[in-house]
């Protein structure tokens, strides 16, 4: 299981990695690893607002399907267009090239309701007892 | 007695013995005594012949013999003897489900080929399996629409089925959607009511070709008109009438839906019919019901699949596109079959009939006295007709002749109970087309 | 093999409309008409017989095929049901001529059955009315999603926001539930497969619309708490909603009616052995008591005082319409035949048979697999391939074992909340011999699981095709022969 130090989690299996004020987000290994093989993300528009833990993307396997949530509150200002065309880099480089979408970060406060890398581990370490 | 329970009572002594139970009832202890029924006052069962002999005696009590000018949306057409003898084969009626796609590729490919007619007739992308009628195809497309754009507004012609529009009310009169029906003008939609009506809170504007009235439209302006305020365009057809009609996707429409009964069902009695959905692709993901798809195999065959199953109750449960679980496969499977039949130049072939006969009995009715036919627009098979009395009435009349002389609109609008509405099929014989024309003519002297 | 549309040759015909009889020849006016003929296939009507006779041979079905389907009620179809729904007084009758004036008299027939099937219904369920119109399970889940919000809205109570469901209940109940404007909550169950009624108690308030529950459930487990769990949902005056999907197993033990459930659907094409059509048609009839009574759809079928039989479309409270007509009447009439044929003892030895096949099942292979709920079960039983998985082998693997044994497998994606569920529902009409031959290949496939778990991944060999690639199918779209997509073109 592959997690990036740098980045913060959600309990949802989501990553963010802020760079002054946008953060860019996805799933995690974990989360892409449950769902199997990525078939389909739905990808939210560009300029609409969203709320932390809102849910507004959702990825499809072949027999599931999973919600997605904002890790942090802001304005969506650019969505991974590849995924529309090639929804298998969630899979292969899912803290790469998979990323989901850049938002404009509303309040950096926000971002102590999410984990660090060693927290996320320690929960997924929770997740399997 | 169950004739179908094939264990015999050595067995059932057998089977109990080795599940540790001295008998039947010891294996519904956790039914107790207060939950027994209190009664289960059904008859005596009847051996075979006694069923066949008392169910026939019950078809023959309905009388099918009456000649039908009857249309509505479901039509008396023709179905070759291939449809039925193909699709009462065991091994297409008592499958189950094509989940396990590797003893299922009979279904799946039929499916397949059924999505694939529903697109040549309609000119839309991508079909989907199938959805139970025509009724309830309009409502989930109505849904589907509501979920792609986000709004909460619908605007209706007046001119689509008041069964269906009465269907829509039920399905959405506790949720809070706005319902905005537009009135029908000398038989065709109103232009200025719908201009009036499309704004940037409407999901979708539904239409459809022929309308109740048997009048014919090309939509292009009024979908047009939709698409500059965002909203999508839902039409509902009438398959056998696309042999001559401009299609729904010549107009622009986003969803087509409709009853396919006329594709090789029998009317009985109201069902089991075919309701059909298509769609552009891009909202492929957003559409209800089954959808098969190509793919390959292990060894890279081509096959068969249930696809984009994550759209469905199964996986979604509440979150779902809808809560079918169920297509009506079998009669998807009609369809193919008769699409494949007729062919391409078949189904042309029966359209003209359906026009020529229809335009043919117009000509006759219009020469009864008092009877006018209503010629403000083109029509295919069903058309309106002005009598000098009450409709109903009338047709009461016809009845006792031997003629189900057409549907009374008055039934459904209020202030039309003079008009009739006359369906002709292919399958009107110019003689019985005479004789209701010179019935109708001694009715109403 | 070919597509119908691949064997097509211009100008080939299948059929002949003949010549007109009429002296008329129209035109659509250009505006309206059609520019291009519509690329259906071009062939033969021997192409076509031949196309599809093959296509029905590429299928497993209940004529050739035993499918122990656990919650689906896989039971054989007799002919003689089929036969008669064909008949012609049947198949011929137009669906608006009950409603002509003059033309009920015509319809009598087709009314009686569905005026008796109701009353049988009721006989059954301990129901007072049904309607025949839901065209299948969902469809009538749903239907009676909307009976109990207009029983909610007619009493002002617009509190009414949840529907409680089990875990374990069928896909289709949380979304009838939630297209029909409630949000859902989901119990989960307890060790012995029945409902936690403290989980349920601490869910429930003066917010709960309802609850729907299948019984005999999705784990084959009756609910022994019934009457105390539709004791607290009465409580709150919400609705108990009963999903007949498992009705098979206890007709004549129990009727929904009488422990305490408000409103019902039935699966004809399970428990009154309807055909499943390769995913249907389907029909599923309502019922309700005397609280939800006045709100049922319309038309309802009445019986005159002179014995004839009309359609009544004068209810002030009524939904309204659910369906253009009065339900799926071909399966209806098949439905009729089979329970006249049938009578009480006759549907008595149904649900024994039913239930006596699957203990048989489950007690022979609960040495091998690891069983759920370790008790006697009702219409099914549910195992998970866990010790199985353990080595490698799957639930989905032995299902592909199973059907080179030309065995149809049970079900293994559901229920949900056991992982690598098989779930085993023989029905009443399967003989012990091939209830032995399965279980002896449930036991061959055990046994293979500990000796060469990688021989599973090749299963099935025997079949038209080996396993599918489902991801290439759900990213690379194609669902129509004419659809381009990027794997065409490269």
């Amino acid at each position: 299981m592959e997690i990036e130090e740098s980045f913060l989690y959600t309990k949802e299996h989501e990553w963010v990695s802020i760079e002054d004020n946008i953060a860019t987000m996805g799933i995690t290994d974990y989360a892409q690893g449950a769902l199997g093989d990525v078939t389909y993300v739905e990808l939210p528009e560009e300029e609409t607002e969203v709320d932390q833990f809102e849910q507004f993307v959702s990825v499809e396997s072949v027999k599931a399907a999973s919600d997605i949530y904002a890790p942090i509150s802001g304005k969506i200002v650019e969505v991974n267009r590849k995924l529309e065309e090639n929804p298998s880099l969630v899979n292969k480089d899912c803290y790469g090239k998979g990323w989901i979408a850049k938002i404009e970060v509303r309040d950096m406060d926000e971002s102590t309701n999410l984990m660090s890398a060693d927290e996320y581990r320690s929960f997924l370490e929770t997740l399997e007892h | 007695m169950n004739p179908y329970i094939t264990n015999t009572p050595q067995e059932v002594e057998q089977m109990l013995k080795d599940i540790g139970v001295g008998t039947i009832d010891g294996l519904f202890a956790d039914i107790k005594p207060e939950h027994k029924p209190q009664s289960f006052d059904l008859p005596k069962g009847l051996s075979e012949y006694e069923v066949v002999r008392r169910v026939t005696a019950l078809s023959l009590k309905n009388n099918v013999h009456v000649v039908p000018f009857i249309g509505g949306g479901y039509y008396d057409h023709y179905i070759p003897s291939a449809v039925p003898a193909l699709t009462s084969r065991g091994e297409f009626y008592t499958a189950y489900t094509p989940y396990q796609p590797e003893c299922a590729q009979g279904t799946l490919q039929a499916l397949f080929e059924y999505q694939s007619s529903m697109s040549a007739l309609t000119g839309m992308e991508v079909s989907n399996a199938s959805l139970y009628d025509g009724g309830t195809a309009l409502y989930e497309a109505m849904m589907m629409a509501i979920r792609i754009t986000g709004r909460h507004k619908v605007v209706m012609d007046g001119g689509v089925s008041p069964i269906y529009r009465k269907i829509l009310k039920t399905y959405t009169h506790h949720l809070s959607y706005q319902f905005e029906e537009t009135p029908v003008v000398h038989g065709q939609s109103s232009r200025p009511e719908m201009e009036r009506l499309l704004d940037k809170d409407t999901a979708a504007v539904i239409l459809q070709n022929p309308n109740f009235f048997g009048a014919i439209d090309d939509f292009t302006d009024i979908i047009q008109k939709a698409h500059e305020v965002g909203a999508l365009a839902i039409v509902s057809v009438y398959p056998i009438s696309l042999g001559l009609l401009k299609t729904p996707a010549d107009m622009g429409a986003d969803i087509v839906t409709g009853e396919g009964q006329s594709l090789g069902l029998p009317l009985n009695f109201g069902g089991p019919y075919l309701g059909f959905m298509c769609a552009r692709k891009k909202y492929i993901r957003k559409m209800p019901g089954r959808i098969v798809g190509e793919t390959v195999d292990s060894k890279g065959r081509r096959c068969f699949v249930n696809t984009l199953q994550a759209r469905e109750q199964h996986i979604r449960r509440e979150k779902a596109t809808s809560n079918i679980c169920t297509n009506v496969s079998l009669c998807a499977l009609q369809a193919a079959v008769f699409m494949a039949l007729v062919g391409k130049n078949g189904l042309k072939e029966m359209a003209q009939l359906n026009l020529d006969k229809a335009e043919y009995a117009k000509h006759m009715l219009s020469k009864i006295k008092g009877v006018e036919v209503k010629r403000s627009s083109p029509t295919f098979n069903e058309f309106t007709v002005h009598l000098p009395k009450d409709a109903s009435q009338v047709v009461g009349a016809m009845m006792q002749k031997g003629f189900a002389a057409g549907f009374p609109l008055g039934r459904y609008y209020p202030g039309m109970e003079r008009y009739l509405l006359v369906a002709v099929t292919e399958k009107r014989t110019r003689e019985e087309i005479d004789r209701y024309v010179k019935t109708l003519e001694e009715i109403l002297a | 093999m070919e597509l119908i549309f691949e064997k097509s040759t211009e100008g080939r015909k299948g059929f002949a409309f003949g010549a007109s009889d009429v002296p008329v020849r129209a035109q659509v006016p250009a505006p309206y008409a059609r520019k291009e003929d519509a690329p259906l296939p071009q062939v033969s009507e021997l192409d076509v017989v031949r196309h599809y006779t093959r296509l029905s041979q590429k299928n497993f079905s209940i004529d050739t095929h035993f499918y122990p389907l656990g919650s689906c009620t896989m039971k054989y179809n007799p002919k003689f049901t089929e036969s008669l729904s064909r008949l012609s007084g049947f198949t011929d009758l137009h669906p608006l001529l009950a409603q002509l004036s003059g033309g009920e008299r015509w319809t009598q027939g087709a009314l009686e059955v569905l005026y008796e099937l109701e009353q049988w219904m009721c006989a059954m369920t301990g129901f007072k009315h049904f309607t025949m119109q839901p065209l299948a399970g969902a469809h009538g889940e749903l239907t009676g999603i909307m009976l109990m919000a207009a029983y909610h809205k007619h009493k002002n109570n617009a509190r009414k926001k949840y529907v409680i469901i089990p875990d374990s209940a069928h896909g289709t109940n949380p979304a009838s539930a939630a297209i029909a404007g409630y949000e859902t909550i989901s119990i989960p169950s307890n060790k012995e497969g029945g409902m936690d009624l403290e989980a349920l108690k601490a869910a429930v308030n003066e917010e709960t619309a309802g609850l729907m529950m299948t019984v005999p459930s999705t784990y084959g487990v009756f609910e022994p708490n019934i009457t105390e769990i539709a004791k607290i949902i009465h409580g709150v005056d919400g609705i108990m909603y009963y999903d007949g999907a498992n009705l098979n197993a206890v007709l004549g033990r129990c009727r929904p009616g009488d422990l305490g459930f408000d409103v019902m659907h039935i699966n004809t094409h399970k428990t009154f052995t309807t055909p499943h059509g390769g995913g249907g048609p389907g029909a599923g009839p309502v019922g309700v008591n005397e609280k939800l009574a006045k709100f049922l759809p319309i038309s309802r079928v009445i019986k005159r005082g002179d014995g004839t039989f009309a359609l009544d479309y004068n209810y002030t409270d009524t939904i309204g319409y659910i369906a253009s007509f009065y339900g799926n009447f071909g399966l209806l009439v098949r439905a009729y035949a089979y329970i006249l044929m049938l009578g009480k003892e006759g549907l008595l030895e149904t649900a024994n048979h039913a239930v006596l096949n699957a203990n048989y099942i489950m007690k022979k292979l609960a040495p091998y697999y690891k069983l759920c709920f370790d008790r006697i079960c009702m219409h099914e039983s549910v195992f998970s391939a866990s010790k199985q998985a353990e080595r490698g082998v799957h639930a989905i693997d032995i299902a592909k074992f199973l059907i080179d044994e030309q065995i149809h497998p049970p079900t293994v994606y559901f229920p949900i909340s056991v992982p690598e569920a098989i779930m085993i529902e023989p029905t009443e009409t399967e003989s012990k011999q091939t209830m032995d031959y399965y279980i002896g290949k449930m036991v061959e496939a055990d046994k293979l699981s500990q000796e060469n778990p990688a021989a599973f991944k090749e299963f099935p060999k025997t079949m038209p095709i080996s396993r599918p690639d489902e991801v290439k199918a759900a990213r690379d779209v194609k669902t129509s022969y004419f659809l381009v997509t990027s794997s065409d073109a490269s």
